[in-house]
């Protein structure tokens, strides 16, 4: 066969996933990045704001401030967009692929993390929407004192306010899960061939899953218990 | 064994279609569930009505025919096996068992529990061949293949057609027919020269037809009667991405 | 005697003569071509997308020719090739163990014992290398050995390995390749596909075959077809036992259809009983699930000495089993070719000693090998057939022996050919299992493959030319008074079938019909039996036009009126079964008559009297022509076989 014209690849199915699977990868090594700094926080306040304020000093003097931030950010939000927008689009083929439902559908066998990918998908950008405006801008955070991170995130889960710890914890049980599938697939999308190689990444997303939800969980607990004050 | 059917019923492709019950009674374990379909079929013509139809030929698991949803499972409870080599002894007495074609757009219904698998054709024609001539054969041994490639070629190329991968996908997926067929050819020596604009042309025959993409769940391999095995899609995904890289009229690109 | 009439004696004028090894050869060389420019104004018909009509429609369509392709099943790769399961032939001699065309051809005639051609099966023979070329150059992922070179195994009726192996599935494996490169043709624009599309009639013209008359099984529309030449590559006629192990759609409906419209049909009473296949488990039983006959390696094949012993296997001691094949043939035991393994079966169980609920049955018993070579290489061997015994039957073969009896399972007759592939017809071309050619009154196994893919590939492209280019044709259309006649049968025909509403289904009669088939002109004929059976089916014929209930419309899928056709067509064809194997008073191949065996109860043949090809002509008053076609054999001298 001679192919003369193909359809654009990225708007092919298998390209599709590929974009997913490439802006995944970004925003899971932001969300390490993010992880670790976090993880600060044990360092103490001065250390924690210290670090905080560095962020913005990045890339200086190649840069003036704030750039290097900016620019991560833009790219940041593209991927998000990027991620989004194909698993829309890939969501609604899903959905136009099967127009008359099954009267009785047995429950996926496989696993739960792979079923709950597009609710969860929902519901960590509504959590990340709050999160900005709670812990970046300040608009939602009951101090909002943009000098002083560590102070901001002790109000915002200061035990009185346990909804918006139990909604954190929400939101990051359900990107372990995302995570869990995600990862794994991302391997896959992008050419992960054999089956020895399918077992190690689903273990390595397991593992990678399990070791990012405890990083992230382990802050607004420790604020918590009163382990940071 | 006294039994319950609920059926899909479907005059023909406009008609809306509706699940029918049917009891069937003194089924015999030993009957395959097609047979108990011919039984409730036999009756149902001598009654006046309309028997149910539905696809099969071999009997015997290898010609893909068959295509039943049954109790929301592809061909039917049992593993690796398909609807015309599953047995009524996998049923219990006053069971009620539903039946349905498969479903998807690029299946569309002709008529009850038959579907229109065209579309797999399609996917083939685009690309799922030896461009190899009668008689433009070289000597059989001039080229040796490896005999794991070989194996490995050979379980991918088990695949019956039938589209079961399809029917279990959450989103109507045929990635796994499709790899299966792409996996088969480029694991042999005798694929190469083709190898990247089939999967090209196959992908790009798949999307047309109306089927979903693939999101790694993996209900296709469970379903699969020839457990053709999830990799596959790897094998493919890699080479579709590698295919965008090569130009078409780029000798060596 | 009253049931037919003898014709003159038909020959086969295309039958090059000289050195058997050099006929192929200096025949090609001998016929016509098609200028390439002209080929694609040139239209061909193929019924069938089998190894035989998938290779040919795919072949022609790549010199050139307009190919419209027509098949039952809802695709082309879906036709019952795809249910063989030993492997393909070639005269290759990768093992170095004495292997050549010439002795692939001796094989082949002496296992066919001695009813076929010898021209027909030395160009088999030779053709085989070059599939196995061909199939690997497709892709098709034949068993390999470490050194990434082909394996090759033995089978039945040879003592070289020459068959080549995609594990159990090599039918499946080689139609793919042919279906791939017919797809391919498809997506060129070459071959025109309509699956779903059954053939009802062939249209002939001016005496030639021009056309078919075909129902769209979705719409239910009738639609007249032309062409310069029409391809039937429909397959074998087992279904007209009702059980057998061919598919359930399979039919004689398009070879039928051709041998009223003026084609001979040769040899309809040759048909292969194939002797380990799963038992009938009851009434319900729609077809027969073949097991490989590589498990009669290590299986040994009992039943008990008492009638009527109702113990479970294991209960019964061993001085109280009678392992027959090996009593009665110590020299091959269990291992004796497919016929006899077959008889003895059967004579077991018309004694009353056969086991299972139906007593259609014996044990096949793995409990010495298990014990001999332990579980684990006994699972290494038979694991997946043992488990798809266990599906089927719900049984533990580990635990209790397996249970088998005979099934039809192929037919060795077919629509009559001459060296061209041509039938009686000019213009209509038989290939495959709808032919008779090469097998003679048995067929090797592991030989169907290599036939069906000689006649595709190579052969029928070859001597299709020929016929096109020495003869040019006026183009005509489908409105020929004999096209508009052959579609106005058919249309009267559907009209018929739904009219009557009796009481009775299509199945019913069927099952009816194949009971008669079976008992009378199964395993073991007789003179007595024959005409009982030709007796029974035409009372059933009558009955069949009167009660039979076909419900539904004409317009649309009507799976009960497609199968009402079809068995329609089985009533007249199991006549002429009954005819052929009646007027043939000897025992040969796949064909025993209780008459005429030895002493000890082996097949008689009679050479001085039977060595030719009975070629039938339908004349309409139910009373057909005999017309003969004797054989002669240069190079492969008859003999008596002996497995004592």
């Amino acid at each position: 066969m001679v192919i003369t014209k193909t359809r654009s690849p990225i708007r092919s199915n298998v390209g599709l996933k590929a974009v997913m699977a490439v802006t995944g990868i970004l925003l899971v090594l932001f969300l390490i990045v993010h992880m670790l700094g976090n993880l600060k926080i044990f360092t103490g306040e001065t250390s924690f704001d210290h670090y905080a304020h560095w962020l913005r000093d990045l890339g200086t003097p190649l840069l003036p401030t704030t750039w290097y931030l900016w620019i991560q950010r833009t790219i940041l939000t593209v991927a998000v967009l990027a991620h989004i927008g194909a698993a829309t689009v890939l969501a609604m083929r899903a959905r136009a692929a099967r127009p008359v439902a099954y009267a009785h559908r047995r429950k996926i066998h496989v696993n739960y993390a792979a079923r709950t990918m597009r609710w969860g998908g929902v519901i960590i950008l509504l959590f990340v929407i709050y999160h900005i405006l709670d812990l970046t801008t300040g608009h939602l955070n009951p101090q909002g004192d943009p000098a002083n991170p560590y102070g901001n995130v002790v109000a915002d889960f200061a035990p009185e306010r346990w909804y918006v710890t139990l909604f954190y914890t929400l939101a990051i049980v359900t990107l372990g899960f995302h995570l869990r599938h995600g990862a794994a697939s991302a391997f896959r999308s992008l050419g992960q061939q054999t089956p020895k190689g399918e077992r190690r990444a689903r273990a390595a997303a397991l593992v990678f899953a399990v070791v990012l939800c405890a990083g992230y969980l382990v802050v607004p607990f420790a604020v918590l218990t009163g382990l940071v004050a | 064994m006294n039994l319950t059917l609920r059926i899909w019923r479907q005059t023909g492709p406009e008609d809306k279609g509706r699940m029918v019950t049917y009891p069937v009674p003194d089924v015999s374990p030993d009957m395959s569930f097609l047979e108990m379909l011919d039984v409730l079929n036999e009756r149902l013509i001598l009654d006046g009505e309309e028997p149910v139809a539905f696809d099969h030929d071999c009997r015997e698991g290898i010609c893909g025919a068959c295509s039943l949803m049954i109790n929301g499972e592809a061909h039917g409870p049992q593993r690796g096996t398909t609807a015309c080599q599953l047995h009524m002894r996998q049923f219990s007495d006053g069971d009620t068992i539903d039946i349905e074609p498969w479903r998807a757009r690029a299946f569309p219904v002709i008529k009850d529990l038959v579907v229109n698998r065209n579309a797999f054709d399609k996917i083939i024609a685009a690309g799922g061949y030896v461009t190899a001539p009668t008689g433009s054969a070289p000597e059989a041994h001039s080229t040796p293949v490896p005999k794991d490639d070989a194996d490995a070629a050979f379980s991918s190329a088990a695949c019956i057609g039938c589209g079961a991968c399809v029917a279990a996908c959450p989103n109507g997926s045929g990635m796994l027919f499709t790899a299966a067929k792409v996996t088969q050819l480029s694991l042999l020596p005798q694929g190469q020269p083709e190898r990247y604009t089939r999967v090209i042309g196959m992908v790009d025959a798949h999307d047309e037809a109306g089927f979903g993409g693939c999101t790694n769940i993996g209900e296709c391999t469970s379903a699969c009667p020839k457990g053709i095995p999830l990799n596959t899609i790897g094998r493919l995904n890699r080479d579709y991405l590698k295919a965008t890289t090569k130009r078409a009229g780029t000798p060596g690109s | 005697m009253d049931l037919y009439t003898e014709g003159d004696p038909i020959a086969d004028t295309r039958a090059p003569d000289g050195p058997v090894e050099t006929r192929w050869d200096r025949h090609r060389f001998e016929m016509k071509l098609v200028n390439p420019a002209n080929r694609r104004k040139l239209t061909v018909i193929v019924v069938g997308t089998g190894l035989a009509g998938g290779s040919a429609a795919a072949t022609l369509a790549e010199q050139g020719y307009h190919v419209k392709s027509y098949c039952y099943q809802d695709s082309p790769r879906r036709a019952h090739s795809i249910a063989a399961q030993g492997g393909i032939n070639a005269a290759k001699n990768y093992r170095n163990d004495g292997d050549s065309v010439h002795r692939l051809f001796y094989d082949t005639v002496k296992g066919g014992d001695f009813r076929s051609r010898e021209s027909n099966v030395h160009r088999l023979a030779e053709v085989s290398v070059n599939i196995i070329d061909q199939c690997v150059a497709q892709g098709v992922p034949f068993a390999r050995e470490y050194g990434g070179l082909l394996d090759t195994r033995s089978f039945g009726g040879a003592q070289v390995q020459r068959t080549f192996y995609a594990r159990g599935q090599t039918g499946q494996q080689l139609l793919l390749g042919a279906y791939q490169a017919l797809e391919r043709q498809i997506g060129l624009g070459n071959v025109e596909m309509n699956a779903r599309h059954e053939m009802l009639e062939l249209v002939v013209v001016d005496g030639r075959a021009r056309g078919i008359v075909v129902r769209d099984m979705v719409t239910g529309e009738i639609s007249t077809e032309m062409a310069d030449a029409v391809v039937l590559a429909s397959g074998g006629y087992g279904n007209v036992f009702y059980l057998s192990t061919n598919a359930k759609g399979c039919n004689v409906t398009a070879s039928w259809r051709a041998h009223r419209k003026g084609a001979y049909f040769a040899n309809p009473c040759y048909t292969q009983i194939h002797p380990t296949c799963i038992p009938v488990s009851g009434d319900h039983q729609s077809k027969l699930t073949l097991m490989s006959e590589s498990l009669r390696n290590d299986g040994r094949v009992w039943v008990p000495k008492a009638k009527g012993d109702d113990r479970g296997p294991r209960d019964i001691p061993e001085d109280e089993r009678d392992y027959y094949l090996e009593r009665i043939y110590p020299s091959f035991g269990n291992l004796v070719p497919r016929d006899i393994a077959s008889r003895a079966a059967k004579n077991v169980c018309d004694e009353g000693r056969g086991v299972g609920p139906t007593g259609l049955g014996v044990y096949l018993d793995f409990a010495d090998a298990i014990d001999r070579l332990g579980r684990k290489a006994i699972e290494a061997k038979y694991g997946n057939l043992f488990e798809m015994y266990e599906r089927i039957t719900g049984e533990d073969p580990y635990e209790v022996p397996m249970r088998i009896y005979p099934a039809v399972h192929y037919t060795m007759g077919g629509l009559w050919v001459d060296y061209d592939l041509q039938s009686t017809v000019p213009g209509l071309f038989v290939i495959g299992e709808a032919n008779f050619s090469d097998h003679g009154a048995n067929r090797l196994g592991a030989s169907a493959l290599m036939q069906g893919l000689a006649d595709g590939y190579f052969v029928l492209p070859s001597t299709l030319a020929n016929y096109l280019a020495a003869n040019p044709m006026e183009k005509v259309d489908a409105s020929h008074p004999e096209a508009v006649a052959a579609r106005t049968d058919v249309e009267d025909r559907i009209t018929r079938l739904l009219a009557i509403n009796g009481d009775r289904t299509v199945d019913s009669f069927h099952r009816e019909l194949g009971q008669i088939m079976w008992e009378h002109c199964g395993m073991e004929r007789s003179d007595a039996g024959l005409r009982k059976a030709i007796a029974e089916i035409r009372a059933l014929r009558e009955q069949f036009w009167q009660r039979v209930r076909v419900p539904g419309d004409g317009e649309g899928l009507n799976q009960s009126l497609e199968k009402a056709g079809r068995v329609a067509d089985f009533f007249e064809l199991a006549e002429l079964m009954c005819v052929d194997a009646l007027h043939r008073e000897e025992s040969c191949g796949g064909h025993f008559r209780a008459e005429y065996q030895t002493p000890d109860g082996e097949a008689q043949r009679d050479d001085d009297r039977f060595a030719y090809v009975a070629a039938w002509e339908y004349t309409g008053t139910g009373e057909p022509v005999l017309h003969k076609e004797d054989l002669t054999f240069e190079y492969v001298h008859p003999s008596q076989r002996s497995y004592k």
